[in-house]
């Protein structure tokens, strides 16, 4: 593990991508195949399930430490990272365990099975044995994610320069529900798994957000119009008789949409839809916060079934008879899709609806009708595209509707993770209502933590520590007197907040320094914004 | 509770009543003892500044032309009845802890301080005392610092490996301290050592005191070739400035505590982050509290809510004040350093 340890250090090392890929490629080059196999689990967020939970880590973490947990939990919130904090927090040693990275990782998988007291043992034994890094990395694989600065493009930019497989057809192979336990390196990378190949989703094709104007497109005839549909991206695979659904994130979701898998099965087989996972009752589309009550559901019950029922909408046409058609062009993909659903007439597999106009004028005034059609915006779709891989630009664009926005006054503040560790960048924010004694009273509505330029946040944030008033933990309660324009996708009313709404994917637009708190907006002004 | 505290905190500074002094104070007041150099401990406009003979030019060379006197470690002198001395801090060059005693009591204020000899600045030396004044900058268990010649070792491959691919190394650190410290560790074998205007300038007037190897300040004149494979130092509000143009291709690296977490490495987003601080680390901290004998605590800067609440856990009688002092900053914040230190 001690190469891996040293590969993450490196990698820390530097800000520049080309040395990451470099180190990355390097790493690859002399590692055996089965660290291999499981570096490229890790960099494409394959871990092995958590094997012990974080409040346990912790408590162990202090007492190795010898400091009381309370003062662990703060070091902790300060530094913003579990891994990291113990890393740092837990006595030095400068042994290595002499593990190989892949040792280490199957001696996890086996981990989560054991007694409390195994777990603690082993978890003890290997953090005393390890130094800083191998320390960090080690307690990374047990606590969740592993972001460390290189993406599954460049991993597989890297992995393309050592196994001479393009990185077009390496992404392909990555892709889908392989297990590092189920699989070995030779065979991920250049073998052909019947049985994997069977689930394999393609890798999505994702569109930029439209930068110029429509005219810098060209003609519009080379163009086809569709809505941007609010809900899950999605594919559904029909081959060898059975029915699978990814997610965009890669995730196997067949299970939480059994309406869907049953639509799947009426497929011919060897079809693969790319599409739109959407709640829809009533012949109407529905909020994206309804599908919130579906998404990671292992299982559904008749009531969700009956209150949140789903179709699939579907845009695009990847494989068909068998047969891998993304080289085909977009319109003629799109004429055996659009047969293709006609003949099956299945009310769970819509069909994403084409426009073809004479016009730019009459594509932005479809756009102007998004929010009454229920989608976010337009896409744009070359018509003689190929289906291409991964965020390419050119050929397929989005073209969001304007955000609805409101201005709310920042009250909380919670110090940030990762690269804004220390600052506080995390806000929560309100709006004014008046309560039933006749009092204005702010209401918190949303949180956001993006929007603002790095010395923003650093303003913002010596004013939160200059105006707190109360401390929680990493949040603080600050003075209200700052304003900010909120840009949010959708407002929808909800009983899980106290506000009565949700606001969904809001943003910081602007710091409205030109603004005194009173002059912020109510309430009422945005649930105003909810569509009737 | 109130009591005849030796040493108050008021609007202006840490104040002794009985001797109508003030320590560090971030308002102008008539008196000053100012412990070092930094911009958040000596400010403008007092009457009258003392202060340990090594800050002198420093002070001058900051804030022009003051009324100072100087005294020596360990010199004790009286300001109405009251017993003062200073004590060496560790920190920066001349940077000086307080010694102040009277009707038997023993109060001292250490300013910034870290114990860990570097080489360049006196020695901290513990003092026994009744009650002690503390920063804690870096008063958390997750700072652990590694001996400084580590440290210098890291900094010098990273030079070496620079200079190898034809890369020139630009190292960010405070004008006042760490700039000296790491020129004194640099190995002038590697290349030729350049500095920015005001770490060249700060070190000019430093050098009388200090043996610093030689260092050359960046000009327009000097061709850009000349610069390749060498080192410059420069302060961390340098970073991203059109004037580092001259230096394509470079590697940056900061020197800072804070370069302890991935976070503020990555925030600060140079390429390099050295784990190198003028103040104590955790254990640091509460070595030198045990070693004074303090029963009694009171925390300026730093995380202080954190460190006050576990000293009272291991007994001490332990508090908090407010005051205008910074430590070390986290210099991805540099961009609000309007004043400079």
């Amino acid at each position: 593990m001690k190469a891996f340890a040293d590969l993450v250090e490196m990698l820390d090392s530097t800000n520049k991508t080309s040395q990451k890929v470099a180190a990355l490629a390097d790493y690859f080059a002399q590692a055996e195949d089965r660290d291999r196999l499981w570096t490229i689990a890790i960099l494409s967020g394959r871990r092995p399930p958590r094997p012990i939970n974080t409040t346990l880590l912790r408590e162990y973490a202090a007492e190795l430490a010898d400091i009381p947990l309370w003062l662990f939990e703060e070091s902790y919130h300060i530094v913003g990272d579990l891994a990291e904090s113990i890393a740092l927090i837990v006595p030095t040693n400068r042994d290595d365990s002499g593990k190989e990275l892949w040792e280490v990782l199957g001696e996890i998988v086996l981990l989560k099975a054991k007694t409390e007291g195994e777990k603690k043992a082993y978890v003890v034994d290997m953090w005393s044995r390890l130094d800083y890094y191998s320390r960090f990395v080690f307690t990374k694989f047990l606590t969740g994610s592993f972001r460390i600065g290189i993406s599954q493009k460049l991993m597989t930019r890297a992995l393309s320069q050592v196994s001479g497989i393009g990185e077009d057809e390496l992404a392909y192979r990555l892709t889908g529900g392989w297990d590092p336990l189920g699989t070995t390196y030779r065979e991920l990378v250049f073998g052909q798994n019947e049985q994997a190949q069977v689930s394999k989703p393609y890798p999505f094709y994702l569109a930029y957000a439209l930068e110029g104007g429509l005219e810098e497109l060209g003609p519009v005839s080379d163009w086809a119009i569709e809505h941007k549909w609010d809900g899950i991206r999605g594919q559904l695979i029909h081959r060898k008789e059975e029915v699978f659904l990814w997610s965009r994130g890669e995730e196997l979701v067949t299970g939480s949409y059994p309406e869907l898998s049953e639509a799947g099965s009426h497929l011919p087989d060897g079809t693969v839809l790319d599409g739109e996972i959407l709640p829809f009752k009533n012949g109407q589309i529905g909020l994206f916060n309804d599908l919130q009550t579906r998404i990671g559901r292992k299982t559904v019950g008749k009531a969700i079934l009956a209150k949140v029922p789903v179709v699939f909408r579907a845009y695009d046409l990847l494989e068909f008879g068998g047969e891998d058609i993304r080289n085909r062009s977009y319109l003629e993909r799109r004429q055996l899709l659009e047969s293709l659903l006609a003949e099956l007439g299945h009310p769970s597999l819509q069909l994403s609806t084409r426009f073809e106009f004479g016009s730019w004028e009459e594509v932005a005034e479809e756009r102007e009708l998004s929010r009454e059609k229920r989608s976010e915006g337009l896409m744009l779709k070359r018509t003689a595209a190929p289906y291409r891989l991964g965020r390419k630009k050119g050929d397929w664009w989005k073209w969001k509707t304007s955000p609805l926005t409101i201005d709310a006054v920042l009250t909380y503040a919670m110090r940030g993770h990762g690269r804004r560790t220390n600052l506080f960048t995390d806000y929560t924010f309100a709006l004014w209502h008046t309560n039933e004694q006749g009092e204005k009273e702010l209401v918190t509505v949303a949180k956001a933590y993006s929007g603002l330029t790095d010395s923003e946040f650093a303003k913002v944030d010596q004013i939160v520590k200059r105006t707190t008033r109360e401390r929680f933990g990493p949040v603080r309660s600050v003075e209200p007197t700052l304003v900010f324009e909120l840009a949010f996708e959708g407002v929808a009313f909800s009983k899980r907040h106290k506000s009565g709404v949700a606001v969904r994917f809001p943003r910081i637009l602007r710091w409205r320094q030109d603004k005194k708190i009173e002059e912020a907006n109510s309430l009422e002004d945005l649930k105003s914004l909810i569509p009737g | 509770m109130l009591r005849n505290d030796l040493l108050i905190f008021d609007s202006k500074g840490i104040f002794c009543p009985p001797a109508q002094v003030y320590l560090d104070p971030w308002k102008p007041v008539k008196r000053a003892i100012i412990t070092h150099g930094h911009s958040d401990h000596a400010r403008f406009g007092h009457q009258y500044y003392l202060t340990h003979h090594s800050n002198i030019p420093i002070l001058r060379h900051r804030l022009g032309n003051i009324r100072v006197q100087g005294v020596d470690w360990g010199q004790t002198f009286l300001i109405n009845g009251v017993s003062f001395s200073l004590q060496p801090a560790g920190h920066i060059v001349g940077s000086s802890q307080v010694r102040v005693e009277y009707g038997g009591e023993v109060w001292v204020f250490t300013g910034d301080y870290k114990n860990e000899p570097d080489g360049v600045a006196e020695p901290y030396r513990p003092i026994k005392c009744d009650t002690m004044i503390t920063e804690c900058t870096f008063g958390i268990p997750a700072f652990k610092w590694k001996p400084q010649h580590q440290v210098f070792d890291e900094i010098n491959s990273w030079w070496q490996g620079n200079r190898e691919e034809g890369r020139t190394s630009v190292l960010f650190g405070y004008t006042l301290g760490k700039a000296q410290r790491i020129l004194k560790y640099l190995d002038p074998s590697i290349g030729t050592i350049y500095t920015h205007g005001a770490v060249e300038n700060m070190t000019e007037v430093l050098r009388p005191q200090l043996e610093l190897p030689t260092t050359v300040l960046v000009t327009k004149d000097i061709p850009k070739k000349e610069l390749a494979g060498n080192l410059v130092i420069a302060p961390p509000s340098a970073h991203g400035s059109s004037w580092m143009r001259k230096f394509v291709p470079y590697e940056t690296a900061t020197c800072s505590g804070w370069m302890a977490f991935r976070g503020a490495r990555a925030r600060r987003a140079t390429d390099r982050g050295f784990v190198l601080s003028d103040h104590c680390d955790w254990s640091g901290l509460l070595d030198s509290i045990r070693s004074s004998g303090a029963e009694r605590v009171i925390c300026t800067h730093g995380y202080t809510d954190i460190f006050s609440r576990y000293l009272r856990e291991i007994g001490y009688e332990a508090s908090v004040e407010n005051t205008g002092y910074e430590g070390e900053k986290d210099e991805s914040e540099s961009q609000l350093q309007t004043n400079g230190g």
